[in-house]
């Protein structure tokens, strides 16, 4: 009796299940197609040299040849710094049209602006910025004939560390803000309230329990602008014409180069990213973890 | 001694007067209530008490000290909030102790405080659960000795049990009142549930549009409701359109059926056109001749809730309800049929509009 039971019971859980995962297949197939095979191609292949056959002279490679050091260096250099600055720019914009006492139209502006500007790239974004911070863009112009300063005069390079960082910020922020708006929406006034009430300032409010419930959110939001700018490959290249060493463009450089042909090692560089990648997703798990014990 | 004063006390919103003139002393260790429809001004009048809003007009008190306009953390006032409002990223020893670790005391009293309140609330087994891990009772339990824990002259409670389920509502309301008095702590409870309001309160503060309507205790506003919005919103209630006939007997005239009342004319002359109304309780089966309302109606229908039998009977043209207690081994009268039904004269009430 029981067993019957139980089998029809089981019976029904498979049926049920089956159906349950037709809506998530195109997810897999998708999964499937476009990271779970080229990733294993990029694996396989970063093990070939030129003629196809096994090596490990790649791999080798990553870390020993100084121009491969160096992009990675700057790659990670410029995603931290445009990571923090976005984030912390970011996460001042939200609060200031949520919780802040700016008004309403400000916040739906802003959050226009972001959706857009957060997905901004490539040949258009270098393009504004080259039209408006360029060696003649309009700003660096208005600077020269108005205050007598010529910004590259004074250290200042577009096509540089500091210029590319700038151009990263544009949509850096914005993801900040999109993310941020809804997590700063999520904290409740009676809690601001009950601080207060319990004798709190504004300050410790903020420090003992605002932050530490935006804690989780704010450090995935910023290993997600790490990452954003990590990969980034598009931008970098309209603006530099492939000039700055980051990774993304040495990886370009050996797979579809004419001068430093060797794809074998592209892929290995790839490779390197996806392992820089999956380290600060694992410390992001980890600080989440440490973050978010309060959570169901 | 009055421990805390509102006097002339009126919020504008705008325009609009959320709450209107509104005055109340409170004893130390009082429980009042302030009770009313929802919008009434409730919350408004608590938040005032909190620092939570600037009264637009007058003044409040604490033991004589005027804190109208101080800051929220600057008084020592416990709020708790309908929606518990605990914080989600501590434990339940860590929100009852937080207003004590803001306020710079001594780890080791604030352990003990803890302990104290925890065990205060029985939930001595919680300390180390986050907010999601209890029930809504729980978290409104910890939210109370999170209030308590700083040793506020007042307590503020907005409506704490509303978003409870029935059985754990009345327990809650139990505890909280039982913690109250062995604290000996002064308490203001807003809800807009009557039966709430009378079980609990020293006082009750009846509002309706920013204004108070009755303050009494739940004898008195139950009893002697001095307004038709106090008599409406306490407890059910037949209310009739009345004529006064003679002041000195009491005499009032209702659909040609006369109505002989206690208190009920007095300051009024004859012809005045007033509210009579009698709670449904008040009237019995007129078995003998004593009481000096003995009137002639007609059963028109019988509802059965439980402990009590809601009669409905015609008298004159007006339907009123009468209401019995439960009694099986007493037949209940056929409808449609002539019977007498009776109240005294202290039950027929003469309200104010
Ligand atoms: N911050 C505010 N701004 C404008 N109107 C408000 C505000 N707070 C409350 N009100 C209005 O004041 C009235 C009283 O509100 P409230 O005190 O919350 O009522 P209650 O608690 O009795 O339900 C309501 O009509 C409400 O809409
Ligand atoms: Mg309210």
């Amino acid at each position: 009796m029981t067993q019957n039971v139980l089998s029809a019971f089981k019976g029904k859980v498979s049926a049920s299940n089956y159906k349950n995962w037709i809506g998530v297949a195109p997810f897999f197939l998708f999964a499937i197609l476009f990271i779970f095979l080229p990733s294993i191609r990029l694996f396989v292949d970063s093990f070939k040299d030129n003629n196809g056959h096994f090596t490990f002279a790649n791999i080798l490679q990553l870390f020993s040849e100084p121009y491969i050091l160096n992009a990675y260096a700057l790659s990670i250099k410029i995603s931290a710094v445009t990571a923090l600055g976005g984030a912390i720019l970011g996460f001042l914009l939200a609060y200031s049209v949520t919780v802040g006492n700016l008004p309403k139209p400000m916040r739906s502006i802003l959050i226009t602006f972001s959706g857009v500007a957060s997905n901004f790239a490539g040949v258009p974004l270098a393009f504004a910025f080259v039209s408006t911070l360029g060696r003649t863009g309009f700003i660096t112009i208005l600077f020269k004939d108005v205050f007598g300063l010529d910004i590259y005069q004074s250290g200042f390079n577009l096509y540089g560390f500091a210029g590319l960082s700038l151009v990263y910020m544009y949509f850096q922020f914005p993801l900040m803000v999109l993310i941020m708006a809804p997590a700063l929406d999520g904290l409740k006034k009676e809690w601001r309230e009950a601080s207060e009430n319990l004798g709190a300032s504004a300050m410790q409010y903020w420090i003992y329990i605002a932050l530490p419930v935006l804690l989780p959110s704010i450090l995935g939001a910023t290993i997600l602008l790490f990452g954003n700018a990590f990969g980034a490959y598009a931008t970098a290249y309209a603006l530099t014409g492939g000039r700055i060493g980051i990774v993304t463009i040495q990886v370009g450089a050996q797979i579809r180069g004419d001068v430093l042909h060797n794809p074998g090692l592209g892929y290995a560089m790839a490779m390197g990213m996806v392992f820089i990648m999956a380290i600060s997703l694992a410390g992001y798990s980890w600080l989440q973890a440490k973050t978010e014990r309060w959570l169901k | 001694m009055t421990h805390l004063a509102l006097t002339n006390v009126s919020k504008l919103f705008g325009d609009f007067a959320a709450v209107r003139d509104f005055n109340l002393d409170v004893e130390k260790g009082e429980f009042v209530s302030f009770l009313g429809p929802s919008g009434c001004g409730k919350t408004t009048t608590l938040r005032m008490i909190g620092g939570f809003e600037i009264p637009s007009f007058g003044n409040i008190l604490i033991d004589g000290e005027d804190i109208t306009n101080k800051a929220p953390n600057q008084r020592n006032v416990g709020m708790v909030f309908q929606s518990y409002a605990l914080f989600p990223n501590m434990t339940v020893a860590q929100n009852i102790g937080f207003g004590l670790r803001v306020r710079k005391e001594s780890e080791a009293n604030i352990a003990d405080r803890i302990k104290e309140m925890l065990s205060i609330i029985h939930l001595e087994g919680k300390a180390h659960s986050y907010p999601y891990q209890l029930s809504g009772g729980q978290m409104q339990r910890v939210a109370l000795a999170r209030a308590l824990a700083i040793r506020p002259e007042v307590l503020l409670l907005d409506e704490p049990l509303s978003a409870l389920d029935a059985k754990i509502r009345v327990s809650l309301r139990a505890e909280i009142r039982g913690i109250q008095q062995r604290l000996g702590i002064t308490a203001i409870y807003v809800t807009h549930d009557q039966e709430e309001a009378l079980s609990l309160s020293d006082r009750i503060v009846v509002m309706n549009t920013g204004k108070i309507e009755q303050v009494g205790t739940p004898f008195e506003i139950y009893n002697f409701p001095k307004t038709r919005f106090v008599a409406n919103f306490v407890g059910s209630l037949n209310t009739a359109d009345a004529e006064v006939v003679d002041v000195q007997q009491g005499l009032l005239i209702a659909d040609g059926v006369l109505f002989h009342t206690a208190e009920g004319t007095k300051g009024r002359s004859v012809g005045d056109k007033v509210k009579m109304a009698i709670r449904p309780e008040r009237f019995s089966f007129a078995s003998e001749q004593k009481k000096a309302n003995v009137i002639d109606a007609t059963i028109e229908n019988i509802t059965f809730l439980g402990a009590v039998v809601r009669i409905e009977v015609k008298i004159g043209n007006a339907n009123f309800n009468m209401d019995t207690f439960n009694n099986p081994f007493l037949e209940l009268p056929k409808i449609g049929s002539q019977t007498k039904v009776t109240c005294s004269r202290e039950a027929v009430l003469v309200l104010d509009d």
